[in-house]
């Protein structure tokens, strides 16, 4: 039986927004440096994305991907558009194709977000770098994701770097093979 | 949009977050009334957005009606099933199938850990009834999941 239709699943972002912003802001205060937060958000963000790729994988009809190409069109182009409402751009391919970025027009996590000047080393969205790393290794592949580029700290666009380290070999336990 | 799930594995991983950083009974306490600090800010964000454009509320009892209807709907999908009031500055609010609670569990199993997982929202009530000038307490309630009464106490000015 299905729970939800589609249309009814859609949340009111501004209270996603603004719990994330409860969020950082209560352990900007929890945290003496802006790294120990970045760091935090990071693991919150891991932890959802190994739940979130399960409920990604069930409510998509998208199975293995092939190639890292078509693991950031899978990225960009169906799962940002879920969870997030919108489709970022796939572009600087590195030459070997293991390495990508994309870009963002907007951000709904920094809506309404202003960062305060003592604030210039934290990286706002860090959860998303998480989340998406989080989610990757459960489809046995290890990622690295960074944002290169940040609106909120005067970048004209935000771009997540992504590269791709290495296939994750399925875990036999030892002596079982 | 943000889809729902996005709020949902938040939400738990926040309290997780809280949790873990007052770790021990005494504790508890200092736990829950983080979260519900946190609740609060939201809760004075989100009633800012959505009343921009509504006409001056007439009284309390209108106040409440907003908060079961249009807020509830909002934020949870779906209004309040029940709201009562002593008229003396005491509504009781009742969700037979409260939202953060119906993924926990269908039953006692679990009640211990209930106060975790509505003090976010006692917050969110709290901060959504400050912006709009009232004054109060909020506490919840459980005794079989996933039904939930959330007390609303007003406080005299």
């Amino acid at each position: 039986t299905k729970r939800y239709s589609s249309e009814s699943r859609e949340n009111n972002s501004e209270l996603f927004t603004l719990t994330y912003g409860a969020l950082v802001t209560q352990l900007c205060k929890d945290y003496e440096n802006d790294e120990e937060v970045n760091k935090q958000l990071d693991k919150m963000g891991y932890n959802i994305g190994v739940r979130l790729i399960e409920d990604f994988l069930a409510r998509s009809s998208v199975g293995r991907c092939h190639d890292f190409r078509e693991t950031a069109d899978v990225i960009a182009k169906v799962a940002f558009k879920m969870y997030l409402g919108v489709t970022p751009s796939v572009t600087n391919w590195s030459p070997a194709g293991d390495e990508f970025s994309l870009i963002l027009e907007s951000n709904p996590l920094v809506d309404f977000v202003e960062l305060p000047d003592n604030h210039s080393n934290l990286v706002y969205s860090s959860l998303l770098c998480g989340v998406l790393r989080g989610a990757l290794e459960m489809v046995q592949m290890a990622v690295d994701v960074r944002f290169a580029q940040d609106t909120l700290r005067g970048d004209s666009v935000t771009e997540i770097r992504m590269k791709f380290i290495k296939r994750i070999e399925e875990n036999l336990p030892a002596g079982d093979e | 949009m943000a889809d729902e799930a996005l709020f949902q594995f938040l939400h738990s991983e926040i309290i997780q977050y809280v949790n873990s950083a007052e770790s021990g009974e005494s504790e508890n306490g200092r736990c829950v009334s983080k979260l519900e600090s946190m609740g609060f800010r939201v809760g004075q964000g989100l009633t800012e957005r959505f009343t921009k454009d509504t006409p001056r509320f007439k009284d309390e009892l209108d106040v409440m009606k907003f908060i079961c209807k249009d807020f509830w709907t909002s934020v949870f999908k779906k209004q309040i099933d029940n709201l009562r009031t002593n008229h003396q500055g005491i509504y009781v609010l009742q969700d037979n199938k409260f939202h953060q609670l119906t993924q926990l569990s269908a039953g006692k199993q679990y009640l211990e850990h209930a106060p975790k997982f509505l003090a976010f929202t006692c917050g969110l009530v709290r901060g959504a009834l400050s912006n709009l000038g009232v004054k109060s307490i909020v506490t919840a309630e459980v005794s079989v999941m996933p039904a939930c009464k959330f007390q609303v106490m007003i406080q005299k000015m």
